[in-house]
């Protein structure tokens, strides 16, 4: 019954009365507790579990549960902050379906593929495992198997998952989530610099005169970040901000110059910024003198589809995508000599005024510029040479690496940078930016896991969309999934990814703390441990490790990532999985199983639980009897100290709120390449580029090329996907938040007014949105938060009941084999 | 084994006593609640609640949900509409709660003479609620629960 403010303040002056007259009240009388041992709530810091921000949130337990999580004010990335999902972290843990038990798909007793999900113990769902993984290996050898696995794995889950993978099964086929994500990026940094992630840090933010959006929607996808940048521009009013984007969003409230442009046309405006420098005398000549090469990049090098498809067979250079030739810097001003302001203007619908305006932000030496992009660049057919076209702009102004002058990729996970790319999970990476192709990468990961020479294998593994084709094919017939929603997330799900995972040659495992999609498509399903159910660390997008201690117990029978991957490690043995003239010239590996020669190898297993703190629980490290966690990070840590990649003692990162890499002589390095400010920059350079040989970034030459898909005749539209503030990625977690939930409970299709009024459409229509691959079932919005222009239309992908990823092309880019969400033809269908 | 779990146990028996599915007990995806190879129809566009009636936090620091629509609300460079209501200067006025004094603090913990600029977005915290059902129940409990529940032991 609903009350009125007196007559509230009426039925409550009893109990204040019988309080102030010093009678003492049952608990649920009184209304404010003072007894320490009830206020008092058990704190401890931990990264935010969402984007790639990396923000620091203190959480609070309590009788063994987390009651309360607040933005870290010591933490440096947000300071007290933390966007609406980041609030409500406490809350994502406590869904009423959280998985507690092993279920596998049976029918009369026995595994069976059309079964139905039966509760198993652990014992008998690693048996069924084993038995698929192990007939998989016999039949198919190492690339029978695979795994998916996760920009969201703690550092050291991913980093036993790729060595058990890489070194125990010798299967490349190992694969992050942060392909959809951030290869790009990893392909734009490793072809311009030699080395991954960014060379500027989040203090760049209030150091800049200008920031340019180039696809990003920061205000929703990276919203703390936001509030920087906000902050920036609002106390500093000479400052500006430019966003340029497919459609108009929440990130335009504050654009100084804003600018819709046709999709996949950020190649030319690019290059004609690169024309505009040169051509208006901007060029910063002793910095390109001294600091960059010059090459030019292959051409028409395909869209990453089925070797089968028309668009492959047609590209001229498929097979050579990354390929590359010296030029000079005349040649280089003769290429983008073409992107005229009248021609890309025309070309990407911009106005001329604007692009000159955005032109000069770079051009004009006086305005130190920061450059901030994510999945508009990098899920993009053309990906890696959008990144490579991003860095040609601040390397010609040499507006780079120093404070506020930063070609920012900002990061989509909470790990991508600290695990996924790091550590080496990418089907052709090894830990600190090594590859699998390279001998001499693979003999020093041999000797630093104190494994047999030449037992790597060396061939490129099976990356996110490939092993999805693999599955359907049935050629990876034995599969893992760790920490993603992939059946949700991954593009053409309709016709690759859910006939791979229900081909009946396939066993299909999955990890998750709910029951997703995925794991519906699944044949096993592992109970999963959670954020501060486990003792952790990620690295965000400014090269930030954080670790965190597990705080709360697991429920039911869930165990972590970490225990499944050592675990299910004992279950095999040498014999069963190296080559025979292995174990002939090292016998004494034979017969030993992978869980002793790759985890209690004498290294990862020699730090004792007296390591422990003790006012935390550490479920893995009492399970196996030592301090697991500890024990992978020392060792993986090996890998990059030394070779600018240094981190921290373990200890060290669970006192600080994280500290950015290289980490030397205890000091954490800001901005890398930049003389006095990275230990690796050597004197007398100014600015040194040491990830590549001499020292030199590279700028690109490369073209404006189409995208794989465009509207035509019946498919009419572009389709663009993402995600929105209240949800992260698939919303397996913030859609059982129940106030994230009811603030955005469905996707819909964003349409242009008109657009929707020439298709007989009105707002809250029921439509079908349809591409050559599927469709999904949706309703029209055309208000809101979005505004696209007409001729496209906005799905978000957090909603699994409409999943929009039947709809998408798994269209890469060729280089760095990331899917373009943001780009493929459709039609609207009045339902 | 907690109950939590048993509720999981029953709602698959349940499944699987209703799948009709190519394989029974197969729509276990809660947020879903159907198989994957067919697409439902899509909810009916929800309602966002315009009571103006606070509502229970969580825990304190939980930022309030807005209990009223912000249709065509215009926070931007040149104007912030819930300011109009809710800063300092407008409350006695608009007898709406005024901003939280956190948000007057810069990044260093210095108190400003107004609402810090990186507090300017509302929204980055500030959601609505729509009549939308909850699909998954929440299990969290906040703290008043969990003591209540000791002291009943």
């Amino acid at each position: 019954m609903k009350q009125t403010r007196r007559e509230f303040i009426r039925n409550h002056a009893v109990a204040a009365a019988a309080g102030a007259a010093g009678i003492p009240l049952p608990i649920d009388a009184a209304n404010v507790a003072t007894d320490a041992s009830e206020t008092r709530l058990k704190w401890g810091k931990a990264p935010c579990r969402f984007c790639g921000t990396g923000c620091g949130v203190n959480v609070a337990t309590k009788e063994g549960r987390v009651v309360a999580t607040h933005g870290d004010i010591n933490a440096p990335v947000n300071k007290g902050l933390n966007c609406v999902k980041g609030y409500f972290l406490s809350k994502i843990m406590y869904g009423r379906d959280r998985l507690q038990v092993p279920l596998l798909r049976k029918r009369n007793g026995r595994y069976d593929k059309e079964g139905s999900f039966t509760p198993v113990g652990w014992d008998e769902a690693f048996d069924v495992m084993a038995e698929k993984f192990k007939a998989a290996l016999a039949e198919k050898g190492p690339r029978g198997v695979g795994m998916f696995g996760s920009g969201q794995w703690t550092v050291w889950e991913g980093y036993a998952a790729a060595k058990l993978f890489k070194a125990g099964f010798l299967s490349n086929n190992i694969d992050p989530n942060a392909r959809h994500c951030m290869a790009s990026a990893v392909g734009g940094f490793m072809r311009t610099f030699g080395i991954d992630e960014p060379m500027g840090c989040y203090d760049d933010f209030e150091h800049a005169d200008a920031f340019v959006l180039w696809g990003s929607n920061m205000a929703e996808m990276h919203p703390i970040l936001w509030t920087r940048l906000t902050d920036r521009r609002l106390s500093a009013p000479h400052a500006k901000v430019a966003v340029l984007s497919t459609f108009e969003h929440r990130s335009f409230e504050l654009a100084d110059i804003r600018a819709v442009f046709a999709p996949q046309t950020d190649l030319a405006i690019l290059n004609y910024i690169a024309n505009h420098i040169i051509t208006s005398g901007k060029v910063n000549e002793a910095f390109v003198r001294r600091h960059v090469n010059f090459r030019e990049g292959a051409r028409d090098i395909g869209y990453g589809l089925r070797p089968t498809h028309p668009l492959e067979r047609k590209a001229a250079n498929a097979d050579k995508a990354g390929a590359s030739e010296p030029i000079d810097f005349e040649q280089f001003a003769a290429f983008v000599s073409e992107y005229t302001v009248e021609k890309v203007a025309k070309l990407s619908g911009v106005p001329e005024d604007t692009l000159r305006k955005l032109a000069e932000l770079y051009a004009d030496p006086g305005t130190k510029v920061m450059s901030l992009w994510t999945m508009g660049f990098n899920q993009h057919t053309r990906g890696v040479w959008a990144n490579n076209l991003v860095y040609n702009i601040h390397l010609l102004t040499g507006k780079i690496a120093t404070p506020g002058n930063s070609p920012f990729s900002l990061t989509g996970q909470p790990s991508a940078c600290g695990t996924a790319r790091e550590v080496g999970t990418f089907s052709h990476r090894l830990p600190a930016d090594m590859v699998v192709t390279n001998p001499k990468h693979r003999a020093l990961s041999e000797k630093l896991w104190k494994l047999p020479e030449g037992l790597l294998p060396d061939w490129n593994g099976a990356h996110a969309v490939l092993q999805n084709r693999l599955l359907k094919d049935g050629e990876i017939n034995a599969y893992w999934v760790q920490v993603n929603n992939n059946m949700q997330a991954g593009p053409n799900i309709n016709e690759e990814g859910l006939p791979g995972y229900r081909n009946p040659e396939n066993f299909i495992v999955v990890s998750d703390a709910y029951p997703t999609v995925t794991a519906q498509a699944a044949d096993l399903i592992l109970p999963t441990a959670m954020w501060v159910e486990k003792e952790g660390a990620y690295g965000n997008a400014e090269r930030r490790t954080q670790f965190w201690h597990q705080m709360v117990k697991a429920p039911g029978e869930s165990r972590s990532d970490l225990w499944q991957v050592v675990e299910f490690s004992k279950r095999f043995t040498t014999d069963e999985t190296w080559p025979a003239a292995i174990l002939d010239a090292n016998p004494q590996f034979r017969g030993r199983t992978l869980y002793e020669v790759l985890f209690a190898n004498g290294q990862v297993d020699r730090y004792p639980l007296s390591d422990l703190d003790a006012e935390w629980d550490n479920d893995e490290a009492r399970h196996f009897g030592f301090y697991l966690q500890k024990g992978l990070f020392e060792e993986y840590a090996a890998f990059g100290r030394g070779k600018a990649h240094d981190l921290a003692d373990f200890d060290t990162y669970h006192r600080e709120r994280g500290l950015r890499w290289p980490v030397v002589n205890g000091k954490e390095t800001l901005w890398r390449f930049l003389e006095g400010s990275d230990p690796y920059a050597k004197p007398g350079t100014g600015f040194d580029f040491y990830g590549k040989p001499d020292g030199k970034a590279v700028v690109f030459a490369l073209p404006y090329e189409p995208a794989a898909e465009s509207p035509d005749g019946e498919y009419d539209l572009w389709l663009s996907t993402g995600r929105v503030l209240e949800h992260w990625h698939s919303g397996s977690m913030t859609r059982r938040v129940p106030e994230l939930h009811r603030s955005y409970p469905a996707a819909q299709v964003f349409v242009h007014p008109d657009d929707a009024r020439e298709r007989g459409l009105r707002r809250g229509d029921e439509v079908r949105v349809v591409s050559r691959r599927g469709e999904i079932r949706t309703r029209v919005e055309t208000r809101g938060r979005n505004k696209p222009p007409r001729g496209l239309v906005f799905v978000p992908w957090f909603d699994e009941s409409q999943l929009i990823n039947k709809v998408t092309l798994d269209a890469t880019d060729p280089i760095s084999k990331e899917a373009d969400f943001k780009k493929c033809a459709v039609k609207l269908v009045k339902a | 084994m907690r109950p939590v779990a048993s509720t999981l146990l029953v709602g698959l028996a349940a499944v699987v006593l209703a799948g009709i599915a190519y394989a029974a007990g197969d729509e276990i995806a809660t947020l879903r609640g159907g198989p994957l190879a067919e697409e439902g129809a899509p909810p009916p566009m929800a309602n966002v609640e315009n009571n103006d009636v606070r509502r229970k936090r969580d825990y304190p620091m939980q930022p309030p949900t807005i209990p009223h629509k912000i249709d065509q609300y215009q926070v931007d460079l040149y104007t912030n509409k819930c300011l109009s209501c809710h800063s300092r200067s407008r409350t006695e006025e608009s007898q709406a709660p005024m901003v939280s004094v956190t948000h007057f603090m810069d990044r260093d913990g210095n108190f400003l003479a107004d609402v810090s600029p990186r507090r300017y977005f509302c929204n980055q915290c500030h959601v609505v609620q729509t009549d939308a059902k909850v699909i998954v129940e929440s299990d969290f409990m906040d703290v008043d629960d969990l003591l209540k529940a000791r002291k009943a032991k």
